[in-house]
């Protein structure tokens, strides 16, 4: 499919279950493109599944069920299977919560979806990968002279860098960010936090956070989600500032958390 | 607190001090070129006519298609239930139910079993069989530190592999690539007990002065040379730490080889 294709995501009617118990509610939300949606709410209320659910890693979690609709450019990804799935996934791409470099150089590192998915056809062009897109996270003046030494040497907000690298790298459309930020301290995270405000240009960001503060310093959108129902969504002004409904305002003033 | 734990190191280290230093020095004192180049004589067991290459050739002829085989058939299956199922579920439950019942088994048990099965089917002693009943015994070992080393393995591996648009096949690979020197250092052990088992392979490799020419043939292994030499109304101790010895130097070499290898793989792991 061609990038035109997948335009917009939207989110219709989704439940999920795991066992018996229901983790989200009826979730409709529309996530706009080349902006920074954030997903905000208390811990546990179905934020990182509503994530995971979005490129379908939710499958790997034991007596999971769903039913809806997820759709991008018209493809539901609830619906998709096989070959349908892993071409999805590759146009979601994924900064976890925890870095996790793969056990290879931080060249393959970044190489690697290139490599699996055939996207460069030569040394050349694989270096030129390498570089273009450790340029654009900002890590390619640190590592330029050890490209081949392990991933895992690096500091954590440099592996952080390092896994969005990786992820641009196979050219997505999405990027979902699970509070990418949350382990690293506060330069790093910062870095991070400049580095979506200026990749939303390019990329649609659908991040997770329970950092009020960052919600409100980057993000466009925002949806607040209370026990697995969207409680509010919309422009993130709107709903952080002027919210609507009255739950959204109490977790705003910090009366639960 | 800290003091028992002191003196259980200690303890631990006075063994394997002991053990080796024996080994080295009542072998060293008595092995000789002929032991380790020659196979028996026609009077071997009266006077040093021919050594034990039989029983060394023999215990390698067990122990190397044994340890190739079963690792053929134990990474698919710590692959299987590790990956393929998921963690909660009945078949894996069953599956390391089972693994670990086999792991329990005495080698001895193992023995008698296959030679239960070669009588029923006029199987004779043979290497053939010395090397199923060697895979019997590793097969479990490796399966049960496999699959604890699959649990050391970060699920977020899985995810970021998953999330880049990559196949199970390919996630395959690269968990393949950190649990390899896991799995090189557990081969090791495995082989390390394999290579000095004597009661497995007493009923089904039988023993042999030559070097077998073919499957069907039985063969000498080294422990069990060992047992005879101690055990003979006329014992022949020198050539039981002779052959404790090469045992003891096979082992080492195994280990550390496989040491620096694992050691090289896994510069890049996490």
């Amino acid at each position: 499919m061609d990038k035109s294709d997948i335009s917009s995501l939207t989110v219709r009617d989704l439940d999920l279950f795991i066992e018996d118990r229901q983790i989200l509610k009826n979730i409709n939300l529309v996530i706009p493109n080349n902006k920074i949606t954030c997903i905000v709410g208390p811990s546990g209320c179905g934020k990182s599944t509503l994530l995971k659910t979005l490129n379908r890693l939710i499958d790997d979690t034991d007596g999971v069920r769903y039913s809806g609709e997820i759709l991008i450019g018209g493809k539901n990804i609830l619906a998709a299977s096989g070959p349908d799935l892993i071409e999805l996934r590759r146009h979601i791409g994924l900064v976890p919560q925890r870095p996790c470099p793969l056990p290879m150089s931080i060249y393959e590192n970044v190489a690697y979806g290139c490599r699996i998915h055939g996207l460069c056809k030569n040394k050349k062009q694989m270096n030129e990968v390498v570089e273009n897109y450790l340029t654009e996270v900002g890590l390619w003046e640190e590592v330029k002279d050890r490209l081949n030494s392990p991933a895992g040497k690096l500091s954590i907000g440099q592996q952080q860098r390092l896994c969005l690298a990786r992820s641009l790298a196979v050219r997505p459309e999405f990027i979902l960010a699970d509070e990418a930020t949350s382990a690293l301290d506060p330069v790093s995270s910062k870095i991070i936090e400049d580095l979506f405000v200026k990749l939303k240009e390019k990329y649609t960001i659908i991040m997770v956070t329970h950092t009020l503060r960052q919600a409100l310093r980057i993000a466009d959108h925002a949806a607040f989600i209370y026990f697995g129902e969207i409680v509010e969504s919309g422009d993130a002004v709107k709903v952080f500032k002027n919210p609507e409904k009255d739950l959204t305002r109490k977790y705003l003033a910090g009366v639960f958390s | 607190m800290k003091t028992v734990m002191y003196i259980s190191v200690f303890l631990v280290l006075v063994f394997v001090v002991t053990i080796i230093w024996t080994i080295f020095s009542k072998g060293l004192g008595s092995i000789s070129w002929n032991m380790i180049s020659k196979v028996p004589g026609p009077d071997f067991n009266t006077s040093d006519d021919g050594g034990f290459l039989n029983a060394i050739v023999g215990s390698l002829l067990v122990v190397v298609p044994a340890t190739v085989i079963s690792l053929i058939i134990s990474i698919p299956v710590v692959f299987y239930i590790t990956l393929y199922r998921k963690r909660t579920d009945k078949l894996s439950y069953i599956a390391r139910l089972a693994y670990d019942v086999l792991y329990g088994i005495p080698s001895i048990v193992y023995g008698a079993f296959a030679f239960t099965v070669m009588v029923y089917i006029g199987m004779r002693a043979s290497l053939l069989g010395g090397i199923v009943v060697t895979t019997f015994l590793m097969v479990p070992m490796l399966i049960r530190s496999g699959d604890e080393i699959a649990k050391t393995i970060p699920d977020e591996i899985h995810e970021a592999t998953y999330s880049l648009g990559a196949t199970k096949y390919e996630t395959m690979k690269v968990i393949f690539r950190q649990a390899l020197p896991g799995m090189a250092t557990a081969t090791l052990l495995a082989i390390g007990k394999a290579i000095g088992d004597a009661a497995g392979v007493m009923f089904t490799a039988g023993f042999s002065d030559a070097i077998p020419k073919s499957l069907s043939q039985p063969t000498a292994t080294l422990p069990l040379a060992i047992f005879n030499w101690v055990t003979m109304p006329d014992p022949f101790p020198d050539r039981a730490y002779s052959a404790a010895l090469v045992l003891t130097v096979i082992v080492l070499i195994l280990s550390i080889g496989g040491r620096y290898i694992s050691n090289r793989f896994s510069k890049n792991n996490l």
